[in-house]
């Protein structure tokens, strides 16, 4: 089985993050890079269907030069191989240019099926997975908490607010996964080391065969207009029970529309 | 959100920051492998003196801790400051710990991968890297420590070729649960080293008890009583440098480590002075408290740069066994200092197990001693400043 993991280098939640002044785009260079949480789900993911089912797991990221340290995690984690599409003109991408990149980029490596964490910690946007079923023409089965692949046939358990719906569709198809389908392995001292001999493909803009209109910051649908610094957290009101505590917190929270 | 991902760490100097992302990689493997599984536990394994040797070794194995700065065999052949860095981030954990993985990979199958004939290697390294079977060291004897050359432990070969091998060792890490011993002992030619299964007869080990110090982690007494070995089972390596050189190897995991622990100390001092309130305000306001904080991290800071320097020396092939005697009296003399200075910070809290510190500085103690006491690496340093060996 020919399984393709997007993964997506992230600031670091544990820093402060930034917005570049001139384009109000994500500042990549000022902050340190992990790889998107939920996207090492999507790789122990892949991992775990290659044990199953056989076959290779290629890591497809998009971003600059030193997302290749992301590529490297997952290599060492395990995977086969990786594509990095990285280019100038594909900084500021959106949710929407980014889906085409990769999409196109898919069309090039070829896929049986796609596995991605079901959102990023820098923009949330949780959408990626749903644009690139539909820019690939194939299903996508999103929020997994368990996938099994059948045949030609993939079903996973899709996590909702009252529980879980059983979802199938045919491969070649796009899963999306949630934090509770797994728990991801530790790179091993020796994967890392093997991950150096691994083959990283490294794509440009002009591999993509894409109409640069739709690339990067000039093919992005939304636009941040202005940003400010969030103010810092007030501190808290205090309530003394003086007997009365209870009917002073409802009156709180009916003041904030809580209840 | 994963225990134990992204934690904070305090590097002043941005050391790590000189870290290639390979490099970084190891360090985080172990770092999340100490979080998840090592810190919620070992407090308990400390006061109930217990080290859950044969569960921990087969996950250290599959990570590739175990003789991880060795090639082949199932070894991940890191590079030495990757060496150092998982070192030191096991350590950060605990000193039991850092001394189980240092025993395994640069005491037990350093010398057999080095000295080893091709059956001992292919016989236990593969096994010894997957923590199937652990392995310990016996050099140090009950009369005989900093001046092993004096050792009693000896064997003598029999007129079929095999070795007859009789004496004791003392403080052997890991001895009493032991699947194989590399035991030191006198022979007609000097020093060698025998690999011994501890499965022989008239081999016995009994484990060491009312430790104050190192308590999560296993420290024995091994017995030959006229123990017949193979001809074969004799490393080719003859006199102390055989040993030293393995002590060498782990020295260096050892001036790495110890920052772990002195890390964790200061971590530890520093989030509780910004959450113990006296006199209505964070200890931590005080400037007592704050030069205590800040005198805590220039000698981690130090002690870091040190190991980074002699990291790369080794890398380069230059590293020599005075300056390891430089970094592990240096390093660990540091990590003692900066455990008691936590230890003060905490107050009270400092000396109950519900905080790291009081167990890293008894540690401490004992890392201070073993592998060449301060005081020998002290005298090397004196030596190689006025070519005058004081105890020779």
């Amino acid at each position: 089985m020919n399984i393709v993991v997007c993964v997506k280098q992230v600031p670091d939640t544990a820093t402060e993050r930034k917005l570049r002044s001139d384009d109000k785009t994500l500042d990549r260079d000022a902050v340190d890079g992990v790889i998107n949480e939920l996207d090492e789900y999507a790789v122990e993911e892949a991992l775990r269907l290659k044990e199953a089912h056989g076959g290779e797991v290629t890591v497809l990221t998009m971003g600059p030069a030193k997302a290749a340290d992301t590529i490297r995690k997952a290599l060492a984690m395990g995977a086969d191989k990786a594509v990095h599409l990285v280019d100038d003109a594909l900084a500021g991408s959106d949710a929407l240019s980014t889906s085409y990149a990769l999409a196109q980029a898919l069309g090039r490596v070829g896929f049986d099926v796609v596995v991605l964490g079901s959102e990023s910690t820098d923009a949330r946007t949780g959408v990626l997975a749903a644009m690139l079923a539909e820019r690939l023409g194939v299903p996508q089965l999103s929020q997994a908490r368990k996938v099994e692949v059948n045949g030609s046939a993939v079903t996973i358990e899709r996590v909702t607010d009252y529980g879980y719906d059983r979802v199938e569709a045919s491969l070649p198809a796009v899963v999306s996964v949630v934090e509770k389908i797994n728990e991801p392995r530790y790179p091993s001292f020796k994967g890392i080391m093997a991950a150096k001999k691994k083959p990283v493909e490294t794509l440009g803009a002009a591999d993509l065969e894409a109409d640069a209109g739709q690339l990067g910051l000039a093919g992005a649908w939304s636009e941040v207009v202005d940003f400010a610094v969030a103010p810092p957290r007030a501190a808290g009101t205090v309530v003394k029970d003086e007997g009365d505590g209870g009917a002073k917190a409802a009156e709180f929270l009916a003041s904030k529309k809580f209840i | 959100m994963r225990p134990g991902y992204a934690v904070a760490m305090i590097d002043l100097l941005d050391l790590d920051a000189q870290l290639t992302p390979d490099q970084r990689l190891v360090r985080d493997t172990a770092q999340e492998f100490v979080a998840s599984r090592v810190l919620p536990e070992v407090g308990s394994w400390f006061e109930d003196g217990t080290f859950p040797a044969r569960e921990l070794a087969p996950e250290l194995g599959s990570l590739g801790m175990l003789g991880m700065h060795l090639t082949g065999y199932g070894c991940a052949g890191l590079d030495a400051i990757s060496y150092g860095l998982a070192c030191r981030e096991l350590e950060a954990g605990d000193s039991g710990l850092r001394s189980f993985v240092s025993v395994q990979g640069s005491l037990a199958m350093y010398p057999i991968w080095k000295y080893g004939t091709a059956e001992q290697k292919d016989e236990w390294l593969p096994r010894m890297s997957a923590g199937e079977v652990i392995g310990c060291f016996g050099l140090t004897e009950p009369d005989h420590g900093s001046d092993p050359g004096s050792m009693r432990t000896h064997a003598k070969q029999d007129p079929s070729g095999d070795w007859i091998l009789n004496g004791a060792k003392m403080w052997i890490t890991n001895g009493s649960i032991a699947d194989v011993a590399v035991v030191w002992a006198q022979t007609d030619t000097g020093v060698r080293g025998f690999v011994v299964p501890t499965a022989s007869n008239g081999f016995s080990a009994v484990e060491i008890h009312k430790k104050l110090s190192l308590r999560a982690s296993v420290t024995s007494s091994l017995y030959f009583d006229d123990v017949r070995l193979p001809a074969a089972a004799a490393l080719d390596v003859r006199g102390l440098k055989g040993p030293l050189s393995c002590l060498s190897e782990a020295r260096f995991g050892i001036l790495w480590g110890v920052t772990g622990a002195g890390r964790a100390c200061l971590e530890a001092a520093v989030d509780y002075a910004k959450s113990r309130i006296q006199f209505g305000k964070p200890i931590g306001s005080f400037q007592l408290t704050q030069e205590k904080l800040a005198w805590m991290a220039v000698a981690l800071g130090q002690a870091g740069l040190t190991a980074l320097h002699l990291g790369k020396l080794k890398e380069a092939g230059e590293l020599k066994p005075y300056q390891v005697s430089y970094g592990k009296l240096a390093n660990v003399r540091a990590a003692l200092d900066i455990a008691r200075q936590a230890r003060s910070v905490l107050g009270a809290n400092g000396v109950t197990l519900e905080y790291p510190v009081i167990r890293h500085m008894n540690n401490l103690e004992s890392v201070l001693t073993y592998e060449g006491t301060q005081e020998i690496h002290t005298l090397v340093l004196g030596e190689t400043l006025t070519g005058l060996a004081a105890y020779r």
